[in-house]
């Protein structure tokens, strides 16, 4: 049962991260002039709506929570706006966790804004498929020995990575090479992308390597 | 714990840290002392006239032979450049794109001829301007009587040429304007700052080039473009871009020759060249090989051509232009003149004896500059001097006997010939071997001492580390750690000057220290190698422990690893420029990053959530604890401080869109009354704030209680500080016509107000040193036999407490005393209000610290100073949260996470207060406060000047000991 859940997750982060791919090379057949660096912002757009689409249809797909009650179409309305409060929220505070780290504070306010939207697609929005808006799972899964199945150790590995990602991603901005993916917010959204990408590959494979040692307190 | 043996250790690493940067500063640090003196036209150095030949009008030292002269400096003009091959097939973009210079050199062979130009490094344009005009060596520092300005304070050939009534006029790069300034009788300048602007300059200065060169108003005419180099920083030599620029040059010289007069001398010359890169600045080949160019429409040379173009050093260019225009050569030059210009159309005597009187006067004049030289610095070798002394007089006493013989005609052509030629060869000797003298001890890096200091401090930095690890364990930890590396030290140096003893060499006091400190440091690490198996035994004599000892260091060694690389990351930014040059914004965004490191570790390891109760473990849910909400407070407060304190921020000139903060300048400069006056308040009710800050926390925690003077001054001499604060702000910053009639009053003010607040602290700071107790002390000696009060009821009054409390806690330490120190007669004090009995001396130090650095600094900077005590004050209280909920009870082991976000902090309000590590933007009105007139010393300016450029470092490192005030703090 486990080996097929790790392939279940392994399908679905290779899908994620294809998605990832085909936003960079497919927008430029319909749209003039497109460019992950030339039309950053677009780029940007485009990212989030397609990870956070695929994202969502996936959850609804694979069902990996496994919520044992069944809710009422009230109660699954109240939970889908509260999920989109949490998401607009998260973006909120990554965008002044941002600009405390330095980000400009009053030029550029819409690609700071985007990447921090970028920000919460790899992040928060996994959280809200995964666990939803139930702030206490969160705080759960994100402390040791917190991870209850093979997507929730998942969510940890793709969350750091993506942030890890865009951490490292500022370490090239003061670099005198002039060179076009230099410019903020590209190399910390680049480095975000690639983050997330790599934690997408690396959580199936983490997880299959140490599948010994991972015993998930079932509930 | 002794006092003594701290004390020494702490000055022998000090000592180590001085020995390892001051090595590593004199090979990297090339300097070199200005002399203010300056050549005039009655100076006796004209040699003795021969053949009753006088100095025409207008000349000075030597007859003029131009009137005019027209320098073009083309920046980074290589040599290739400016070379052309006609044989060449396929030249490169650089290459053969000069024709003008080759067409002239060939057709008027006695007209022109082209050099090799050594430029010495350092290769940058301004101190190649200097070299230019000064013919001197400028170093990175120049030390001079002035620091703030960039005006060139030595004497040169612009201030020659306009002292002796020369008209000087200049077009192109407006570094010059900063060096020159009001020399120049007219002047166009151009911003040279943008390297990737290829034309501006060029096409300002060919806008005005012709028409000035036409009107004949000027005597001296200056052009320096710039194309070339902005051409060579953006596209690298390499390239299309470079060949129409120096096609461009080849047309303005082509057509500049036709407008030019038969007195006039013309010279283009590059300042130095370029990399492969088009990079310019240190000492390799491509960067120092620069062209020099000279014509005239009158003959110049008594000959051709040589087959291989001459090469000349750049300073020789200053003494050949002085006089060849007739001016004095400037005080401080020691270039060679070029003689073959100077050889005039006589036959070969009468040129030779030309050639001998311009190399006696410039003989005269290098050797009065050195003899100068060696009166203020010693670091000229004095042997090596004594040697070119006595080649000098020697020298011009067979100079001089030799025109004797000549004007009695006494000697014959062929042997006057040779005599003349020997002369001509001595002097050139003398001339070189005291340049050779001066560049070895100021244009050349000693990269041996350099990689030696970096060693030795990278070790001391090491030695440091291990000694915060051996103090907490090893008990004879003085003796291994100070007495025996000390021995070593005082062997290797004894040694060494041994050895200087019996070479007779002379003793360098840095090298000699170097070496101590070197082997002190070896004999630390070798005892400490030593010791050190001994206690891995101890360790593995009890195996059981052995394997989760291992997992444990594992574990602790992951736990470093993140402060650690965060640290070692800043060690690394080091090596890189583009991170020095953004080092203002590199310090927050780690500090921002620890702190929320520290923030997630704790989240990670559970710490922050409160223990899971058998229920919650069954839904799977957690919940913070409550004080994890002052945590995240404390962290948001922090990122803001962080961010905010970027707003007072300098400039460096390597950003040329950066805006430096407004809060920079002083009120003084504001030209809003109501904004001045909105700011001035605002700065004083900080000021006032702060004080009440200060106050109120101490009697918070139970300070200020006893009647000590230092008690007395908190209370007192604060607020008097602050209100000598406030006037003295109020009175700098009032505009001079404002106070008409008080003018006196305020004359008297401005320097009275500074030195009331000096006085104070200093006051204040001795008061503390001496007893540094806020808290009521009791001493116990003499009521020995004191017993508690008899109980008289139910204590229903504070006042009662207030009574009984200090009795049973002197009941109970007399219990201690008697059990632990039997027979010993050591007083015992008993002090009241014990948690903040060592902050609270601190904290008063800092306070006074933070006002006297305050005054130092302009009036709008004390917003960054709060922000800087309320950061510190922030991180410590992190750093006590923290350890409290990650349960550590260890209260005197400090994590290296706190450590380092401390030595963050302090870098980050360096930038802060509006510092940045370059000279210009050192706050050289720091050394002004208090003192109205110039200084006598430069010992006080410096101090001053010092704490204003630290000012962060001294508050921050003055208060090293995070767990001290922290303890307060949690207690």
């Amino acid at each position: 049962m486990k080996e097929a859940e790790i392939r279940r997750l392994l399908a679905a982060n290779l899908l994620c991260a294809l998605s990832i791919v085909l936003t960079a090379v497919v927008p430029s057949f319909f749209l003039e002039g497109f460019t992950v660096l030339g039309t950053h912002l677009t780029w940007l757009c485009v990212c989030s709506v397609c990870v956070g689409a695929l994202n969502v249809i996936l959850h609804l797909a694979l069902k990996p929570s496994q919520s044992p009650k069944r809710s009422s179409f009230a109660q699954k309305i109240s939970r889908f706006l509260k999920c989109c409060i949490y998401f607009f929220m998260s973006c909120i505070l990554f965008h002044a966790i941002i600009v405390l780290y330095g980000a400009p504070l009053i030029e550029s306010v819409t690609e700071t804004f985007l990447f921090a939207v970028l920000l919460s697609t790899f992040t928060t929005l996994q959280c809200l498929c995964i666990l939803g808006p139930n702030i206490q799972a969160w705080i759960r899964v994100f402390s040791k020995n917190g991870a209850m199945s093979i997507w929730e150790s998942s969510l940890q590995i793709t969350t750091v990575c993506s942030i890890l990602g865009a951490w490292f991603g500022a370490f090239p901005i003061p670099l005198d090479w002039d060179r076009p993916w230099q410019v903020w917010p590209i190399s910390c959204s680049l480095g975000a992308t690639f983050g997330y990408m790599a934690g997408l590959i690396i959580a199936p494979l983490w997880i299959h390597w140490n599948r010994k040692q991972l015993t998930y307190k079932s509930r | 714990m002794q006092r003594w043996p701290v004390v020494l250790f702490l000055a022998w690493v000090c000592f180590l840290f001085f020995a390892g940067i001051g090595l590593f500063m004199s090979g990297f640090l090339l300097t070199r002392i200005e002399l203010a003196s300056s050549s005039s036209c009655s100076d006796p150095l004209v040699p003795p006239p021969w053949e009753g030949q006088s100095l025409p009008p207008g000349s000075c030292w030597a007859p003029q032979r131009f009137s005019k002269a027209v320098l073009v400096i083309i920046d980074a003009l290589r040599f290739e450049f400016a070379r052309f091959d006609p044989g060449k097939a396929s030249p490169l973009p650089y290459e053969n794109k000069l024709g003008v210079l080759h067409h002239l050199a060939t057709s008027q062979p006695r007209h022109a001829r082209l050099y090799r130009f050594r430029a010495d490094p350092p290769t940058a344009t301004m101190q190649r301007i200097k070299g230019l005009t000064t013919g001197s060596l400028p170093t990175f520092i120049d030390v001079g009587s002035n620091f703030a300005s960039y005006a060139i304070q030595e004497d040169n050939l612009l201030a020659q040429l306009v002292q002796n009534g020369r008209r000087v006029v200049f077009m192109g790069d407006d570094t010059w304007e900063g060096l020159f300034p009001k020399k120049f009788f007219r002047s166009y300048f151009f911003p040279s700052f943008n390297v990737k602007d290829l034309h501006t300059v060029d096409d300002g200065i060919l806008q005005h080039l012709y028409p000035t060169v036409d009107s004949g108003e000027w005597d001296m005419l200056i052009a320096h473009f710039l194309g070339v180099d902005h051409c060579g920083h953006k596209h690298g030599p390499d390239h299309p871009e470079m060949a129409k620029k120096l096609t461009q040059m080849n047309e303005m010289l082509r057509s500049l020759v036709d407008h030019l007069g038969n007195d006039t001398l013309l010279l283009v010359a590059g300042d130095h060249g370029m990399t492969e890169t088009g990079d310019h600045g240190g000492d390799s080949e491509k960067e120092v090989n620069a062209a020099l160019f000279v014509y005239s429409r009158t003959p110049l040379f008594g000959s051709g051509p040589p087959e291989e173009p001459e090469t000349i050093p750049q300073v020789n260019l200053v003494p050949t232009v002085a006089l060849l225009l007739g001016v004095p050569i400037p005080y401080s030059n020691i270039g060679e003149v070029m003689a073959e210009l100077f050889s005039g159309d006589g036959d070969t005597v009468s040129a030779a004896l030309q050639q001998l009187s311009v190399y006696h006067i410039n003989a005269k004049q290098v050797d009065r500059f050195l003899h100068s030289y060696s009166l203020v610095a010693q670091d000229l070798p004095a042997e090596q001097l004594q040697h070119l002394q006595e080649l000098f007089s020697s020298t011009v006493e067979e100079h001089t006997q030799l025109l004797a013989e000549v004007q009695g005609t006494t000697l014959v052509p062929p042997e006057l010939e040779s005599r003349l030629g020997s002369l001509i060869g001595r002097f050139q000797l003398y001339l070189r071997e005291a340049r050779a003298v001066c560049t070895q001890s100021w244009a050349r890096f000693h990269p041996l001492r350099m990689v030696g200091g970096c060693i030795l401090v990278a070790a001391s930095c090491l030695l440091c580390y291990v000694a915060s690890e051996l103090a907490t364990s090893s008990d004879s930890f003085y003796r291994s750690c100070l007495l025996y590396p000390l021995l070593w030290g005082l062997m290797g140096a004894a040694l060494l000057g041994l050895a200087h003893i019996f070479t007779q060499e002379g003793l360098d006091l840095l090298l000699v220290s170097s070496w101590a400190a070197a082997a002190s440091q070896m004999g630390f690490f070798w005892h400490w190698w030593v010791q050190h198996p001994k206690r891995a035994r101890l360790v593995g004599s009890q195996p059981p422990l052995a394997s989760s000892g291992l997992r444990q260091r594992l574990r602790a060694w992951l736990g470093l690893a993140f402060p650690m690389g965060i640290l070692f990351f800043r060690c690394g930014a080091m090596f890189s420029d583009s991170f020095v040059v953004a080092e203002a914004r590199v310090a927050p965004f780690l500090l921002a990053s620890l702190v929320m490191l520290l923030v997630g570790k704790l989240h990670w390891d559970g710490h922050l959530t409160v223990p899971e109760s058998p229920k919650q473990q069954l839904l799977g849910f957690s919940s913070y604890r409550k004080d994890i909400w002052y945590l995240l407070c404390l962290v948001a407060v922090l990122l803001v401080c962080v961010r905010l304190s970027g707003f007072f921020h300098q400039c460096r000139e390597e950003i040329p869109q950066c805006r430096p903060s407004l809060f920079l300048s002083p009120l003084a400069s504001l030209r809003n009354t109501r904004a001045k006056n909105l700011f001035y308040l605002l700065c004083v009710a900080l000021l006032a704030g702060l004080v009440y800050a200060v106050r109120s926390w101490l009697r918070h925690y139970g300070n200020l209680n006893s009647s000590d003077p230092l008690v007395l001054f908190v209370r007192w001499g604060f607020p008097l500080v602050v209100l000598c604060i406030a006037c003295y702000w109020a009175v700098a910053s009032s505009t001079d016509d404002s106070l008409g009639k008080l003018q006196e009053l305020v004359q008297v003010a401005v320097v009275a107000f500074p030195w009331a607040v000096y006085g104070l602290a200093s006051v204040g700071l001795l008061l503390l040193l001496c007893n540094p107790m806020t808290v009521f002390a009791k001493d116990t000696r003499e009521s020995a036999g004191s017993i508690v009060t008899p109980y008289l009821g139910v204590p229903s009054s504070e006042v009662d407490f207030l009574h009984v409390i200090p009795q049973i806690y002197k009941r109970m330490q007399e219990s201690q005393k008697s059990r632990l120190e039997r027979g010993s007669c050591r007083a015992t004090v008993a002090a009241y209000g014990l948690g903040s009995v060592y902050s609270a001396a601190l904290v008063i130090a800092l306070t006074l610290l933070g006002f006297l650095l305050m005054l130092l600094h302009s009036e709008r900077l004390s917003f960054a100073f709060l922000l800087l005590f309320l950061e510190a004050f922030v991180l410590l209280h992190i750093h006590t949260c923290a350890r409290g909920l990650a349960g550590d009870a260890e209260p005197f082991s400090v994590p290296w996470y706190a450590v380092i976000s401390w030595l963050l902090a302090a870098s980050q309000f360096f930038y802060s207060t509006g510092h940045q590590p370059i000279f210009p933007a050192i706050h050289w009105n720091a050394a002004f406060v208090g003192f109205h007139l110039d200084h006598s010393t430069n010992l006080l300016p410096a101090v001053l000047v010092g704490a204003n450029t630290f000012a962060s470092h001294i508050l921050f490192a003055g208060s090293w000991l995070p767990p001290a005030p922290a303890l307060a703090l949690c207690v």
